[in-house]
C-alpha cells in the first residue's frame, strides 16, 4: 500500500505538468468536475490507481515501441523480388522464441500487479468508514434530481433540487433509485459514478475533506436532455452545513411585500402546483423540483442557468428555449403576473 | 451456366491446364450479362466486390455523420445541431460503424479472400452468400431511409431500455433499429457459416489445418464467435420489438421483467462483436507483414492458439460494460480478471510480429505502413482498455469521452488501419491494377496524424470530466480547446479519406498493371492471374507447405481431371485436406435477390403489425421453394460427369 | 447505377419528414394577446376562481370557440372547423398525453381509462362528446357531477395531448401512433392494440 502510494506520487510528479496545462480552467472551489482533482477519499484512492496504472502501462506501451522502431530501423531493405526466407517453417528459432516468452511472462506479471492493484482498491474504496453518515435518498428523473435527506425523525426529513450540500469529514450515503430511465450519478471531484436503474436501488458511498463545489453531471444516456443534466454538490464545514440544514427545515416563509404575495397566489392559483411543492403554503406536486428554497440555490434547471429573476422568468415562459424537450410546458403569463411570480420565488431563501 | 451444345459437359482439365480448359472454366463459372444477370450474380468474387464496396459506402456515411457531431462539439453550447437530430447522430453513426461497416467489411474481404487463399474454385453456399449480401444492403437502405423520414434511431447504438422501451421511446426510431439488427445479425450468421463451410471443406489437397494462411485462421476463428454470439442480440432485439409492438414485459420491472437483463444480452453479443472486428484485423497484419518483410510470421501455432484464446476469452468479458451498475463487487472482479487475461493472446500477436520484423527484411510500400500504425495506435488502445478493465478506473472514466477515445483507438488502430492496408495489398489482386504509392503515403500520413489529433485529446477530455453522447457542453469547463482539436483532427481524417477514394477510383484506370504476384507474396491468391479468372485458378492447386509460392514444392502441384463445363469443385477432408468427394455447384440465379427482397418486406411489415410475420411469410416461402426447387436438366447434366470414366 | 437510384429516393424520401415522429420541442407560439374572455385558455388577468361563463352543459363549441385555439398555430383564437386534432397523427405528442395523464392524476377518477369514480374513457359511451375539441372543452371548462375545470391548472397545448391521449385509449388512433405497453403494472391492452370503438351518440337531456 505504502510502496503503491510511493511509486503514484512520482508518476504524479511527473505527470503534473501535462495534465494541468489546458488554459480556461476553473479554480477548484467553483464548481470543479474533475476526475484528476480529488477532493475526498474514494476519488483519491481511484486517482492513485490511476496514476500506478498510467506509469505502468507507459512504461510496457514504450518498451513495445522501443522495440518496434528499433526492429524497423535495424532491418536490412528488400524489394518484392528478395526471396523469401523460409527457414523459420523448417527449423525453430531459438533466440527470438526466448525474448518473445520472456516478454509474454514479463507482461503477465505485470497484469497480475494490474489485477491486484484494482482487486484492493475496490476493498478500501468498500471500507469508507460510515460512522455517523448522512443518508441522502437520490431519485433520478428525466432530466433533474431530487434528494431526500432521511432522518430517523421523519419530521426532519426534507426534500431538495438539484443542489446538495454535504458536511466536510463525515461520509455520506446515497441511496439512488430512478423514476424513468437509467441515469447515472457522477461528481468526478469525490467518486466515482453509479447508476440508478428503474427496479433497482443501488447504493453510493462517498466523503468530501475539501470545501467545495463540485460539479457532477447524468452519466448514462438518458433522452433528449441527457447533456443539461447536472447537479451540484455543496461541501461545506459542519457548522455551515448544520444551518443550511436547519433552513431546509422550515417551511417556506409567507411572503410579506404585496408584489410578492401576490405571486404567491399567481403560483398557487396556476399550473404550477400541478407539478411542484413549495412547503408551507399547501402546494404539493410530485412531478418536479421541490421549490421550497428554489432562492437558495445557484442554478437553474440542473445547472443548465444560473439563479437570477430574469432566467427564471425566461424559464418560466419558454423552458424549451433552453432545455428542448424538457418535460415543463411553457407558460405564458401577463409580464405582471410572471414578475410578482418572479419576485415570490425569490423570497424563496 | 452455359448450356449449348458447344460445351463440352464432360471435359475434364489437364496439367498444365490447356487454352481450352481456359475458355471452358470461364464460360462455365461467370456471371449471366445483363440487367437480369446483375441481380442473378452469385459468384464470390463478385459478390465479395459488392460487398465491399458497400460496406465502404456505409463507412463513409457514418464518417459523415461523425464530421457533423464533431463540428457540433468544436465550441461549447454551440446550435448547429439540436438535442434531437444529435441523438439521431450518434445513433446512426454507432450503429452504422459496428453493424453496417465494421463487421460486414470483414466478412466481405473474407467472401472475396478465403476461397483463393485456400485454392477454392468456389466460397461454400454461393446462393447463400448472395442472398446474405442482399439481405444485409437491404437493411442498410432501410435504416438510412428511415433516417432521412425522420425515424431514424435516437436512443443509442445499444439502445438501453427503458430509454428505448415503449414508454420513452414513442413512434417507430427504435424499432426501426430493433429490425436492423434483425437484417445485418441474420446475414452475418449465414456468413458465418459459409465461412467455417468453406474453410473446412473446400481446401486445396494438401492444405492441412497447420497450413492455412493466418488470415484464414482468423477468419475461421471470427466465424465461430458469430455463431455463438450473434443469437444473444437477435433474441434481446426480438424482445424489444415484442415490449414495443405486442405488449409484453420482457424489461418492465413492475411487472417482473429487468431493465439490465437488456444489457447482459446485448454485450453478452456485444463484447465479443469488437473481436469479430479486431479478429480480422490480426488476420490482415500476418497475411501483410510477411510479404514485406520477406519471411513468414514466427511462431504460427502461437497465433493460431492466440486466436482461438481470444476467442474463448472475449465471451467471458461482457460485465465489463456494466461496471457502473449495481451488481455485486465481487463477480465484477471476476471480469475484472478476465479483461485482463485477455490482453496475454493479444500480447503473444504482437511479440510475434516484433520478432518477424526483427527477422525480417523490410519492404516499406503503403500497406506495410498501414499495418505498422497498428503498433502504435492499437497497443495504445490496448494499454486504455487494462485501465478501463479495472473497476475503480472504469468508474470513473466509464460513459466518458475516455471510452471514445480507446474505442476508437482500438478499433480504427486494430481494424481499419490493417483494413485499409489490405485494400493497398489486395487491390492489384482484385482489379489487376495497383493503388498509387505517393498518394497512399499522403493517405496513410493525414489519417495517422489526423487520428491522433482527433482521439488522443479525449483521453483527457473524460478524465477531466466531460461526459459523452452529450449535444452540448457548458463553457469555462476546461474543456473547449480539447474539443476543437478534436474537430480538426476529424476534418483531417476526413481530408484523407477522401484521399482514399481519389485513389481507389483513378487507380482502376490508371493504375500501374499489376501481374499475377506484384509483393511477391506466398500464399495461393497470388498464384492466379490479377484479376483471377471467373474460376479462380485454371488447374486447382495441390499445396505442400504454408507458404505455397516461396517453397520449393515436390509433385503434383496441380489437380487433373476436374469438369470444366460445369462448376465442378472438390471438397476435401477437414484436417488434411485429402481428396474426399466432388461436388457440382449451382448456377447463377436471381432467387436468392427475390428471396431477400421478400424477407424484407417481412422484416419492415413486422416493425408495424405482427401480422406481417404471417402474411408476408407467403412470399418468402414461395421465393425460398423456387430457389431450392430441384432442375430436372441440372440433375442430368450431373450425372453425365457421374458415368463419364 | 443502382447507387444513384438509391441516393435519388433517399433526396425525394427526406422531403417529406415523417409527421408520426416529429419532436417539437419548442413551446407553441405565444398568443398575440391574452383572450379577453376570462381565462378559459390562457393564463389570462388573474381570475379569483373558475371561469363563470363554463358553466353551459354539453354543448362544445360556442364558449371555447374564441378562446381555444389549434395545437401549434401561432396566434390563432378559433377552433379548427374539423375535429382535427394535429396531435393525433403525433406519437410523440400522444406519448405525453399519456404522461400528463398520470402526472395530472386523471386516473385518480378515471384509473386507466376503465373509470372509477369518474366514467370509462376507453369504451364507446361520450356523455359529453367524443370528437377532439369536445374532449378538450370537457377538461378545460370542467363538468357536472365532479369533472374539475382544468382550464387555469394544464397548459392548453397540454389539453390537447391529453384529449388525443384519451380518444387512443378507445382505439381511435392509428396503431402506430397510439402508444404501446408503459413501464409499470399493466393496465390491460396497450392502446395501439386495441379495438376501434364506435361513439355512441350521447342521449339528448341525459345527466350522469
Amino acid at each position: 500500500m505504502a510502496a503503491r502510494r510511493w511509486l503514484a506520487r512520482c508518476v504524479a510528479a511527473a505527470l503534473a505538468a501535462a495534465v494541468r496545462c489546458n488554459a480556461g480552467e476553473p479554480a477548484l472551489g467553483a464548481q470543479s468536475q474533475d476526475a484528476l482533482r480529488s477532493a475526498g477519499p474514494q476519488a483519491s484512492q481511484v486517482l492513485d490507481l490511476w496514476l500506478l496504472t498510467l506509469g505502468i502501462c507507459t512504461a510496457v506501451f514504450a518498451a513495445i515501441l522501443v522495440a518496434f522502431v528499433w526492429a524497423l530501423w535495424r532491418a536490412p531493405r528488400a524489394s518484392a523480388g528478395t526471396p523469401a526466407d523460409t527457414t523459420g517453417l523448417t527449423q525453430v528459432e531459438h533466440r527470438p522464441r526466448r525474448v518473445v516468452i520472456v516478454a509474454l511472462g514479463a507482461s503477465t506479471v505485470l497484469l497480475f500487479v494490474l489485477l491486484v492493484a484494482s482487486v484492493s482498491t475496490d476493498r478500501s474504496l468498500a471500507q469508507l468508514v460510515l460512522r455517523d453518515a448522512v443518508h441522502i435518498e437520490v431519485t433520478a428523473h428525466q432530466w433533474w434530481w431530487s434528494a431526500r435527506y432521511d432522518n430517523e425523525e421523519a419530521a426532519k426529513t426534507f426534500t431538495v433540487a438539484n443542489e446538495l450540500h454535504i458536511p466536510v469529514g463525515r461520509p455520506v450515503i446515497m441511496t439512488l433509485r430512478s423514476d424513468d430511465v437509467i441515469h447515472s450519478l457522477w461528481v468526478p471531484n469525490l467518486a466515482g459514478k453509479k447508476d440508478l436503474i428503474p427496479g433497482r436501488t443501488a447504493t453510493l458511498t462517498l466523503r468530501a475533506d475539501r470545501p467545495g463545489v463540485y460539479r457532477g453531471q447524468c452519466a448514462e444516456f438518458c433522452g433528449a436532455q441527457h447533456a443539461w443534466m447536472a447537479f451540484l454538490v455543496h461541501a461545506e464545514p459542519a457548522a455551515q452545513y448544520e444551518a443550511w440544514v436547519a433552513r431546509q427545515r422550515e417551511p417556506a416563509a409567507t411572503p410579506v411585500a404585496e408584489r410578492a404575495l401576490r405571486g404567491r397566489q399567481v403560483f398557487l392559483q396556476s399550473t404550477c402546483v400541478m407539478c411542484h411543492a413549495i412547503g408551507g403554503s399547501g402546494a404539493g406536486g410530485q412531478r418536479g423540483p421541490d421549490l421550497t428554497h428554489l432562492a437558495g440555490r445557484t442554478t437553474l434547471a440542473a445547472g443548465a442557468l444560473a439563479n437570477d429573476a430574469a432566467h427564471l422568468a425566461a424559464w418560466i415562459t419558454d423552458p424549451s428555449a433552453f432545455k428542448p424537450g424538457t418535460n415543463m410546458p411553457g407558460h405564458v403569463l401577463p409580464p405582471d403576473d410572471l414578475q410578482a411570480l418572479v419576485a415570490y420565488l425569490g423570497t424563496l431563501e | 451456366m452455359n448450356t449449348t451444345s458447344e460445351v463440352d459437359l464432360t471435359a475434364r482439365n489437364q496439367v498444365p491446364p490447356s487454352e481450352a480448359d481456359r475458355q471452358a472454366l470461364e464460360a462455365t463459372w461467370r456471371d449471366p450479362a445483363g440487367l437480369v444477370g446483375w441481380f442473378s450474380a452469385i459468384n464470390h468474387k463478385t459478390i465479395g466486390v459488392r460487398f465491399i464496396v458497400t460496406a465502404f459506402g456505409f463507412f463513409v456515411a457514418g464518417g459523415l455523420l461523425a464530421a457533423v457531431m464533431r463540428l457540433q462539439l468544436a465550441r461549447p453550447q454551440n446550435t448547429l445541431v439540436g438535442p434531437d437530430l444529435y441523438n439521431q447522430l450518434f445513433t446512426m453513426h454507432g450503429t452504422t460503424m459496428m453493424f453496417l461497416f465494421a463487421v460486414p467489411v470483414m466478412q466481405a474481404m473474407a467472401t472475396y479472400l478465403v476461397p483463393l487463399m485456400v485454392g477454392a474454385r468456389s466460397i461454400a453456399f454461393p446462393r447463400m452468400n448472395a442472398f446474405a449480401y442482399w439481405l444485409y444492403l437491404f437493411g442498410g437502405l432501410m435504416l438510412y431511409i428511415a433516417f432521412a423520414l425522420n425515424i431514424g434511431p435516437d436512443a443509442g447504438w445499444f439502445t438501453y431500455v427503458p430509454l428505448a422501451g415503449p414508454d420513452f421511446s414513442p413512434g417507430k426510431r427504435v424499432d426501426f433499429w430493433a429490425q436492423l439488427i434483425t437484417f445485418t445479425e441474420f446475414s452475418g450468421l449465414l456468413e458465418a457459416v459459409i465461412v467455417i463451410t468453406t474453410v473446412f471443406k473446400l481446401r486445396a489437397v494438401g492444405m492441412t489445418l497447420n497450413r492455412i494462411p493466418l488470415f484464414v485462421w482468423a477468419m475461421l476463428v471470427t466465424a465461430f464467435m458469430v455463431m455463438f454470439a450473434m443469437p444473444a442480440v437477435m433474441l434481446t432485439s426480438t424482445a424489444l420489438i415484442l415490449d414495443r409492438l405486442v405488449g409484453t414485459h420482457f424489461f418492465n420491472p413492475a411487472e417482473g421483467g429487468d431493465a439490465l437483463l437488456w444489457q447482459h444480452l446485448f454485450w453478452f453479443f456485444g463484447h465479443p462483436e469488437v473481436y469479430f472486428i479486431f479478429l480480422p484485423g490480426l488476420g490482415f497484419m500476418s497475411a501483410i507483414i510477411p510479404t514485406f518483410v520477406r519471411r513468414p510470421i514466427f511462431g504460427y501455432s502461437a497465433m493460431v492458439l492466440a486466436l482461438i484464446a481470444t476467442a474463448f476469452l472475449s465471451f467471458g468479458l461482457w460485465v465489463h460494460h456494466m461496471f457502473a451498475t449495481n451488481l455485486p463487487e465481487l463477480g465484477k472482479g471476476f471480469f475484472t480478471a478476465m479483461s485482463l487475461m485477455i490482453a496475454i493472446p493479444s500480447a503473444v500477436q504482437i511479440f510475434c510480429w516484433i520478432a518477424t520484423l526483427w527477422t525480417g527484411r523490410i519492404h516499406l510500400k503503403t500497406p506495410l505502413l498501414f499495418v505498422l500504425a497498428f503498433f502504435f495506435i492499437l497497443v495504445l488502445g490496448g494499454m486504455t482498455g487494462l485501465m478501463l478493465a479495472m473497476v475503480p478506473l472504469d468508474l470513473q472514466v466509464h460513459d466518458t469521452y475516455f471510452v471514445v477515445a480507446h474505442l476508437h483507438y482500438v478499433l480504427i488502430g486494430g481494424a481499419v488501419f490493417p483494413l485499409l492496408g489490405a485494400i493497398y495489398y489486395w487491390y492489384p489482386k482484385i482489379t489487376g491494377r495497383l493503388m498509387n504509392e505517393t498518394m497512399g503515403r499522403w493517405n496513410f500520413w493525414l489519417f495517422f496524424i489526423g487520428f491522433n489529433t482527433a482521439f488522443f485529446p479525449m483521453h483527457l477530455l473524460g478524465m477531466k470530466g466531460m461526459p459523452r453522447r452529450v449535444y452540448t457542453y457548458p463553457a469555462g469547463m476546461g474543456w473547449d480547446t480539447m474539443n476543437l482539436v478534436a474537430t480538426v483532427g476529424a476534418v483531417t481524417i476526413a481530408v484523407s479519406m477522401l484521399l482514399f477514394v481519389i485513389n481507389v477510383w483513378r487507380s482502376l484506370r490508371h493504375g500501374q498493371v499489376a501481374g499475377d504476384n506484384p509483393w511477391g507474396a506466398g500464399t495461393l491468391e497470388w498464384a492466379t492471374s490479377s484479376p483471377p479468372p471467373a474460376a479462380n485458378f485454371d488447374a486447382l492447386p495441390v499445396v505442400h507447405g504454408r507458404e505455397p509460392l516461396w517453397e520449393a514444392a515436390p509433385e503434383p502441384t496441380q489437380v487433373r481431371g476436374m469438369a470444366t463445363g460445369q462448376r465442378e469443385v472438390l471438397v476435401t477432408t477437414v484436417v488434411d485436406a485429402r481428396p474426399d468427394h466432388r461436388s457440382v455447384f449451382p448456377d447463377s440465379s436471381i432467387w436468392p435477390f427475390i428471396s431477400a427482397v421478400a424477407t424484407t418486406v417481412l422484416f419492415v411489415g413486422s416493425i408495424f403489425t405482427p401480422w406481417a410475420v404471417v402474411w408476408a411469410s407467403v412470399p418468402v416461402a414461395i421465393a425460398l421453394t423456387v430457389w431450392f426447387w430441384p432442375r430436372r436438366g441440372e440433375t442430368e447434366r450431373e450425372m453425365l460427369l457421374e458415368k463419364s470414366p | 447505377m443502382m447507387r444513384i437510384v438509391c441516393l435519388l429516393a433517399l433526396c425525394l424520401a427526406s422531403l417529406t419528414a415523417c409527421e408520426r415522429e416529429q419532436r417539437r420541442y419548442n413551446a407553441p407560439a405565444s398568443p398575440a394577446s391574452p383572450a379577453s374572455d376570462a381565462g378559459l385558455s390562457r393564463m389570462g388577468p388573474f381570475q379569483p376562481g373558475p371561469a363563470a361563463s363554463a358553466a353551459s352543459g354539453a354543448s362544445s363549441s360556442a364558449p371555447i370557440a374564441s378562446a381555444a385555439s389549434a395545437p401549434a398555430s401561432a396566434a390563432s383564437t378559433s377552433l379548427p372547423p374539423t375535429s382535427a386534432n394535429p396531435h393525433e397523427e403525433n406519437a410523440v405528442a400522444v406519448a405525453e398525453g399519456k404522461r400528463v395523464y398520470r402526472w395530472y392524476n386523471c386516473n385518480g377518477c378515471h384509473a386507466t381509462g376503465g373509470g372509477s369514480l369518474g366514467p370509462a374513457l376507453m369504451d364507446d359511451e361520450w356523455l359529453y362528446g367524443h370528437e377532439p375539441q369536445q374532449i378538450v372543452a370537457t377538461i378545460l371548462q370542467g363538468r357536472p357531477n365532479g369533472m374539475p375545470a382544468f382550464a387555469a391548472r394544464i397548459p392548453e397545448d397540454q389539453v390537447w395531448k391529453i384529449a388525443a391521449y384519451v380518444r387512443s385509449m378507445s382505439g381511435q388512433l392509428r396503431s402506430d401512433v397510439a402508444p404501446s405497453r408503459s413501464d409499470g403494472l399493466s393496465a390491460g391492452p396497450p392502446e395501439q392494440r386495441r379495438d376501434k370503438e364506435t361513439p355512441k351518440p350521447a342521449a339528448p337531456g341525459k345527466d350522469h
